[in-house]
C-alpha cells in the first residue's frame, strides 16, 4: 500500500536567534523542574525521606554531643553540613536514579531537549529540594543546639552557594551512577570526595556566620566556593551529553 | 528515510549485531521479527539515538544518528519496552509535559485528541499508576505520536494490549509514517506492514514484501532462521 509522508515536526532553521534558543532552553529546563516538583508534591517520597533523615541525625548529634552555647557554633557548622551532605545524597538518588529505574530517563533522552537543559532542569530540582529541607531543618537544629537565631539569616547565602555546588556535582555523578548496577551505593562513593571542597568552604563560612562575622571575613573560602560552583555547573553543562550517553 | 549499513554492536565481548543492512523507504512500514536476544531492541535503541553503534552507518532522513542526534530526535517517535511514563502523573499531565519538551503547538487540544484516539479520554485525570498494562501501553503510543513524528520506532507496541486494542493498533499509528516495528506476532506484523525483515545471527537473514506472503510461509522462514541461529549459538557456546 502506498503511503504519503506528513511530517509536522520541522527541524529548526539554522538562523534561529540566540535569544530564541535561550528561551527554548530555559522553558524546557523549567518544564523538567516543574515536573519533578509536581511528582514530589504528589508522592512526597523524596522530601519525606530527606526531611526525616535530617531530623533524626540532627536530634542524635545534639543528644550525643550535648553542645554548650560557647562551643555550639564551632561544632554546629560541621554537623549541619554532614547532615545535609547525606540528606542530599538521598535526594540525588531519587532525582536521577529513580528516573532511570522507571524508564522515564529514556523518554527525556529521546526527546529533542538539549542535554545541558536537562542538566539545568535536574540541577534546579535538586537545589529546590535540598534548600527546602535546609529551610526546615536549620531552625530545628538551631533550637536543639542553642544556636543564635539572629544569625540564621546570614546563613542563607552560604546554604544557597553550598547547595549550588553540591547539586551540580551531585547531578553529574548520579547520572554516571545511574548507568551502573550498584547505583545507590556508588553515588556517595563517587560524590563525597569530589564535593569535599564545597563542604569545607561551606563549613568555614557557616561557622563564621554563626559567630556573627560577615562573610567578607572569610573571603578565601567564599572565593573557593563560588569558583567551585561555577566550574562544576559549566562542566555539567558541557559534559551531560557524554555522561548520559548509554551503551 | 531509514538507512542501516553494516551496523555492528557489541556489549563487552558479545556481538549482538554483526552486519545489519536494512533500508526503510519514506512512508514504508517494516515489521522486524526475530527470536529473543536477536538484537531487535538494540537496533531500535540505536535508531532512537539511545545507543551507540560499534561500527557501520545508521542514518535517519539522511542524518547520522550519532553526529546529528539532536535533529534526529525531532523526527522520531519511540515506543520502548518500558512505557516511559511517570506513574504518579495523570495521563494528561504526562502528555502535556512531553508536549512542552517537543514544542507541540496547541498542546491541550493535541493531548485531548490523542487521548480520544487511544480511548483513554475518560481516564485522562487518573494517575498512570492506576492503569492496566494495556492502558499504559496505549498511553505510551499516544506519547510517541504526540509531536506527529514522520518516523515511528516501535518495540513490541502490541505487548500488553488486549486483542481489541491490538486490532486497533493500525488506526492508532496511522498510515502516513515511516515505521519500523519489532513484534513477536507474525500475523499482526504481516497485517500491518508493507515489508517484513527477520533479524537473526546478528544480521537480517530474510526480507520480503508482505504482498502474497502468507502467515504460514512467514512462520516457516521464521522457524528455519531462528532455529539455525539457535544452533549456531549453541555450537559457539
Amino acid at each position: 500500500m502506498k503511503r504519503t509522508i506528513a511530517p509536522t515536526v520541522s527541524a529548526p532553521s539554522a538562523n534561529v536567534s540566540w535569544l530564541r534558543d535561550a528561551a527554548d532552553f530555559a522553558r524546557k529546563a523549567l518544564a523538567i523542574t516543574a515536573k519533578d516538583i509536581r511528582v514530589e508534591m504528589r508522592t512526597r517520597e523524596l522530601f519525606s525521606s530527606m526531611f526525616v533523615f535530617a531530623l533524626i541525625v540532627s536530634v542524635l548529634f545534639n543528644y550525643t554531643l550535648d553542645l554548650k552555647p560557647t562551643q555550639a557554633h564551632d561544632v554546629a557548622a560541621g554537623l549541619l553540613w554532614i547532615v545535609f551532605a547525606f540528606t542530599g545524597v538521598l535526594g540525588l538518588n531519587r532525582i536521577v536514579v529513580a528516573e532511570r529505574d522507571a524508564g522515564t530517563l529514556q523518554a527525556l533522552l529521546v526527546a529533542p531537549v538539549d542535554r545541558a537543559a536537562l542538566f539545568v532542569g535536574k540541577w534546579l530540582s535538586a537545589v529546590v529540594f535540598i534548600l527546602i529541607t535546609q529551610a526546615i531543618n536549620v531552625p530545628l537544629f538551631a533550637l536543639f543546639a542553642n544556636l543564635p537565631f539572629a544569625n540564621l539569616l546570614a546563613l542563607l547565602p552560604v546554604f544557597v552557594l553550598g547547595t549550588f555546588g553540591f547539586a551540580a556535582i551531585g547531578i553529574m555523578f548520579s547520572a554516571i551512577a545511574a548507568n551502573t548496577r550498584m547505583r545507590e551505593v556508588l553515588l556517595p562513593i563517587l560524590l563525597l570526595p569530589l564535593v569535599l571542597p564545597v563542604l569545607l568552604a561551606s563549613i568555614e563560612l557557616t561557622a563564621s556566620a554563626l559567630a556573627g562575622q560577615p562573610l567578607d571575613s572569610q573571603r578565601q573560602w567564599l572565593s573557593l566556593l563560588v569558583a567551585y560552583d561555577i566550574i562544576f555547573i559549566v562542566v555539567g553543562l558541557l559534559t551531560f551529553e557524554t555522561i548520559t550517553q548509554e551503551d | 528515510m531509514i538507512s542501516i549499513q553494516h551496523l555492528q554492536k557489541r556489549f563487552s565481548y558479545t556481538w549482538v549485531l554483526r552486519d545489519v543492512n536494512l533500508e526503510v523507504g519514506a512512508g514504508e512500514f517494516v515489521a522486524l521479527f526475530g527470536p529473543n536476544g536477536a538484537g531487535k531492541t538494540t537496533l531500535l535503541r540505536i535508531l532512537a539515538t539511545l545507543g551507540t553503534p560499534s561500527g557501520g552507518r545508521v542514518s535517519v532522513n539522511g542524518l547520522d544518528v550519532q553526529r546529528d542526534a539532536a535533529r534526529v530526535r525531532r523526527l522520531i517517535g519511540y515506543v520502548a519496552h518500558q512505557p516511559m511514563l511517570y506513574p504518579d502523573l495523570s495521563a494528561s499531565e504526562n502528555l502535556l509535559f512531553f508536549a512542552r519538551l517537543y514544542d507541540v503547538a496547541n498542546a491541550r487540544a493535541r493531548v485531548d485528541a490523542l487521548l480520544h484516539q487511544v480511548n483513554l479520554f475518560s481516564r485522562c485525570d487518573d494517575t498512570v499508576r492506576t492503569f492496566s498494562r494495556g492502558m499504559t501501553q496505549r498511553l505510551a503510543i499516544a506519547r510517541a505520536l504526540l509531536p506527529d513524528p514522520p518516523i515511528l520506532l516501535l518495540d513490541e507496541p502490541d505487548d500488553g494490549l488486549d486483542p481489541q486494542a491490538a486490532e486497533q493498533l493500525s488506526s492508532y499509528l496511522g498510515e502516513t509514517r515511516t515505521t519500523l516495528m519489532s513484534t513477536h506476532s507474525l500475523a499482526r506484523g504481516l497485517a500491518l506492514a508493507d515489508r517484513v525483515a527477520l533479524l537473526a545471527r546478528g544480521s537480517i537473514t530474510y526480507e520480503s514484501s508482505t504482498r502474497n506472503l502468507s502467515v504460514g510461509e512467514l512462520e516457516a522462514h521464521y522457524r528455519a532462521h531462528s532455529l539455525s541461529a539457535e544452533r549456531e549459538r549453541l555450537v559457539a557456546a
